[in-house]
């Protein structure tokens, strides 16, 4: 693949053919901040915040839709650089909620993070905010458009990475806003609730209903595993608090779908936490189930089986394993079958 | 899947029969659905206008339990008109004469008959799917939840096979699997042939080999399949049962016969994460530990291996499903001591073949596809790119099998099943939000037979079929063919399951839960 190289801050970098000044820039270790961009979806390099100086440009770049070419001289933190940035973040500040005391994003905010290391303060314009009604009525996502930035990656990812385009822009101007068809709320939409919007906002605008104010997000213990439902074979992180999984969100490392996933994997999780769970034992006497310790169990179904098995033989008891449990689960089922009873009666649902 | 989920972004055609992956499995379908953006073609054949038939180039609406008189008939155009890959069939299968003998008898006029599709479609779809280079075949329950049901896969491999469509990238034939580990419980001999990697327990080698693995005599005899167990049981011959984490009252065929099975045997043990149908009948329940209260490993559809890791502590005083099989097993005098799931897992390794590479450090970011028989092999992401496993691809000529029950005079409707998106089997009733926000069965119908029976959406009616008799609401829709209802089955106030037919495939022993004949009377209003 044919390479380019160009200068970054006055450090060398080569990179093939096609990449952008802003890949090339953090490949060369640069700090460049980014609200619309996305590495998997369209670039429509409409925030700005991106932008950089190029030698012998007329005005300052946008990197992310930049490509890299032979020879340019880029520098990223130039006071016109810095300075632009800033003034973008002013913009949007001022018309943002100022409650990272209580935003739920809070920890995992670009524009928090941004306006940190920028140190810009809301005021700096003043001027007209929205005060758009918080909208909860979807079961498992709720929108606050008001913390909206309009990088418009919710409504490509639902158009690029679902396939969908539930969502896009409406209305005009300062009035813009990222809504379903016709503006209805979207419980009333066309939306699967897949929850793509959510995995890749920058901000709070969008969030899991079932997290929100259970934990900051630098409390939560994030833990790789893999979906319990259909086998695609979804990956994600378990949000762990105090001992308790409060939800899902998504790890983009995951092979088959990113960050990607459907409203099962991402939502339905908290059965794990349903308060019918069967916590302990139970052995049913005179046709009613009475609970009972591990050892009265375990020792009732062993003999229970060894009984059968000596009056009727290995081949009078059969298991059912699961395609629900894991490989070693399964395992040891099937082994328990062979070796410990003595029969092959043992099947699962893959056929049924 | 001889392919990878990777590569449902590298086809240019998707045909998809009898599966509605946006809803069952939907980053499949999400994969789908977003490769037609960029001009990916989508043939789909489907009795229901499911979402991807609205988005499609070519939509076969074939009558439930025609899959092979809709394939035959395609491959029949393929072949009269020279689209089959010559070169592929010449070098890499075998049987064509047969396969070109019993297709020559399924015209497109009497395919179009049997199925219901119109003969310019089947021209269509025919040629689109032949000449198109990267075409990739998807199937799921809808091929095999028939009678017929090995016949209608080995159907999608023979048009594959014509066509050239397998052993390469963004082609091949793609069974995308239901249970989130049903593809390693097979891997794992969770069936009654097989040992760990699909070794026949009929073999002889291989049960010296597991003999002394496992330091034990093990039986050459082939155990029970599921609808043999419940019928032996029913009989009386089987006399106990361990359930581990399935429900096969609310999921199985004909379920007042599995009922009966559960009531007649002597002892029944259940271990299960909730009270289930199945459970309610059990003499002892066992409380296992949920997947994110354990580590493990679960295989994919496209047969990865991928960890399963503990995040919490088991609930209550619930415990890991392997933890309770071996103190069990222990008990009986036959321990099997393992300190944690990696032990298990290497024994898995040492056993199984395909699995022979694989151990926790390797799969501890990506996960492996199998077959990966060693340490230092790559994984396999797209099967049979030389040779298939016989060598050869064989094709086989297919005829028609008509459902075992098909609607009549007295059960006038036909009933097909399946998954909606909002709901995975019955755990997900468990979900507050999913279940809220999906609380009750809607059977769809359509507006036709809706106003015949004089009901509404949200009306509620009582299907009946020869087996037994469940309750539902309707949702009226033209996504449904006149003369059909569509169920779910993740509903126990709704037991669909007690409709369904009790017939199954002859060699998978997979029930035929497409089609079964139904009575449709609108309910007494409560």
């Amino acid at each position: 693949m044919p390479t380019v190289t160009l200068t970054v801050d006055g450090k060398q970098v080569s990179v093939p053919k096609g990449t952008t000044v802003l890949e090339a820039a953090w490949k060369a270790g640069a700090f460049v901040p980014t609200l619309c961009h996305d590495p998997e979806l369209t670039k429509p390099g409409a925030c700005r915040i991106c932008v950089v100086e190029v030698k012998g440009a007329r005005n300052l770049v946008a990197s992310c839709v930049t490509d890299a070419v032979e020879g340019m001289v880029v520098e990223t933190a130039t006071p016109a650089v810095v300075e632009a940035r800033k003034t973008i973040l002013e913009l949007l500040l001022d018309n943002h909620p100022e409650d990272c005391l209580t935003c739920h994003q809070a920890g995992d905010c670009k524009l928090q993070d941004y306006a940190y290391f920028y140190n810009v303060k809301p005021g700096a314009f003043g001027g007209e905010a929205h005060k758009y009604d918080l909208e909860d009525d979807n079961l498992f996502i709720v929108r606050n458009m008001n913390k909206c930035i309009l990088c418009g990656k919710c409504l490509r990812a639902c158009e690029e990475k679902q396939g969908r385009a539930v969502i896009d822009f409406a209305y005009r101007g300062f009035k813009t806003k990222v809504t379903t068809a016709m503006d209805k709320p979207l419980a009333d939409s066309v939306c699967v609730s897949c929850g793509s919007c959510v995995a890749i906002c920058p901000t709070g605008a969008l969030t899991e209903k079932a997290m929100l104010g259970k934990a900051r997000k630098w409390e939560i213990e994030k833990v790789r595993t893999t979906c319990p439902f259909c086998g695609v074979g979804c990956n994600f992180d378990l949000n762990v608090h105090q001992g308790k999984v409060l939800g899902v969100t998504s790890n983009a490392a995951s092979p088959t779908n990113g960050r990607d996933m459907c409203v099962k994997g991402r939502f339905g999780v908290d059965y794990v936490h349903n308060p019918n769970r069967l916590t302990t034992p139970l052995i049913k006497k005179n046709g009613q189930f009475v609970e009972s310790s591990w050892e009265e169990a375990l020792d009732l179904v062993a003999s229970k089986l060894g009984e059968i098995k000596g009056k009727y033989g290995s081949d009078s008891i059969a298991a059912l394993s699961s395609a629900r449990c894991t490989n070693e689960d399964n395992f040891v089922m099937q082994k328990f079958m062979r070796a410990g009873i003595g029969t092959n009666n043992v099947d699962h649902c893959a056929r049924t | 899947m001889t392919n990878s989920f990777a590569d449902y972004l590298n086809t240019d055609l998707f045909f998809v029969i009898g599966s509605n992956p946006t809803e069952a499995h939907p980053m499949a379908g999400a994969k789908i659905m977003s490769s037609l953006l960029n001009g990916t073609k989508l043939i789909v054949a489907d009795p229901r206008r499911i979402e991807l038939a609205e988005k499609a180039d070519i939509w076969l609406q074939h009558r439930p339990g025609t899959d092979i008189p809709l394939l035959n008939g395609l491959m029949h155009i393929i072949i009269k008109e020279g689209l089959h890959d010559k070169k592929f069939i010449e070098e890499r299968t075998e049987g064509f004469e047969d396969l070109k003998a019993t297709v020559e008898t399924y015209t497109p006029k009497r395919v179009s008959e049997m199925t219901g599709v119109p003969e310019k479609l089947l021209y269509d779809a025919a040629r689109l799917y032949a000449t198109t280079a990267k075409a990739m075949l998807c199937y799921t329950l809808g091929i095999t939840e028939h009678i017929c049901g090995v016949d209608n896969v080995m159907s999608t491999a023979n048009i594959a096979m014509l066509t050239g469509h397998l052993g390469k990238e963004g082609c091949g034939v793609n069974p995308q699997r239901g249970q989130n580990n049903v593809q390693g419980a097979c891997d794992m001999g969770a069936l009654p042939g097989d040992y760990p990697g699909y070794q026949k327990v009929a073999n002889a080698e291989a049960q010296a080999k597991f003999e002394k693995a496992w330091g034990v005599k093990l039986s050459g005899k082939p155990g029970l399949t599921i609808p043999d167990m419940m019928d032996a049981a029913v009989e009386g011959t089987l006399k106990a049962m361990f359930v581990l984490g399935e429900d096969p009252v609310l999921t199985d065929p004909d379920a007042n016969h599995i009922k009966k099975a559960f009531n007649k045997m002597d002892f029944v043990v259940v271990q299960e994460l909730f009270m289930s149908e199945t459970a309610k009948l059990a003499d002892v329940i066992l409380p296992g530990a949920s997947f994110a209260e354990k580590d493990g490993t679960f295989t994919s559809s496209e047969r990865r291996v991928q960890r399963v890791r503990k995040a919490i502590e088991p609930i209550g005083d619930t415990r890991p499903d392997w933890w309770i099989i071996c103190e069990i097993s222990k008990r009986m005098g036959y321990p099997m001591e393992y300190a944690h799931p990696e032990q298990i897992f290497n024994e898995i390794a040492s056993l199984t073949p395909s699995y022979g590479g694989i151990n926790y450090e390797r799969i501890e970011y990506t996960g492996l596809q199998w077959p990966c028989p060693t340490a230092d092999h790559p994984g396999t992401p797209v099967l049979h790119t030389k040779s298939f496993a016989r060598g050869k691809g064989l094709f086989k000529g297919i005829e028609h099998t008509p459902p075992a029950e098909m609607p009549d005079e007295e059960y006038p409707y036909l009933l097909s099943t399946g998954r909606i998106l909002y709901h995975y089997n019955v755990t997900t009733r468990y979900s507050s939000a999913l279940d809220a926000h999906r609380p009750e069965e809607m059977a769809m119908i359509h507006p036709a037979d809706a106003a015949t029976l004089g009901v509404c959406t949200g009306d509620t009616v009582q299907v009946t079929s020869r087996r037994g008799s469940v309750q539902t609401k309707v949702n009226v829709t033209d996504k449904v063919l006149t003369g059909m209802i569509w169920m779910s089955f993740h509903y126990k106030e709704t037991p669909t399951n007690e409709l369904t037919v009790n017939a199954f495939d002859p060699v998978s022993k997979t029930g035929e839960y497409k089609v079964a004949a139904v009575r449709i009377e609108k309910a007494a209003q409560v």
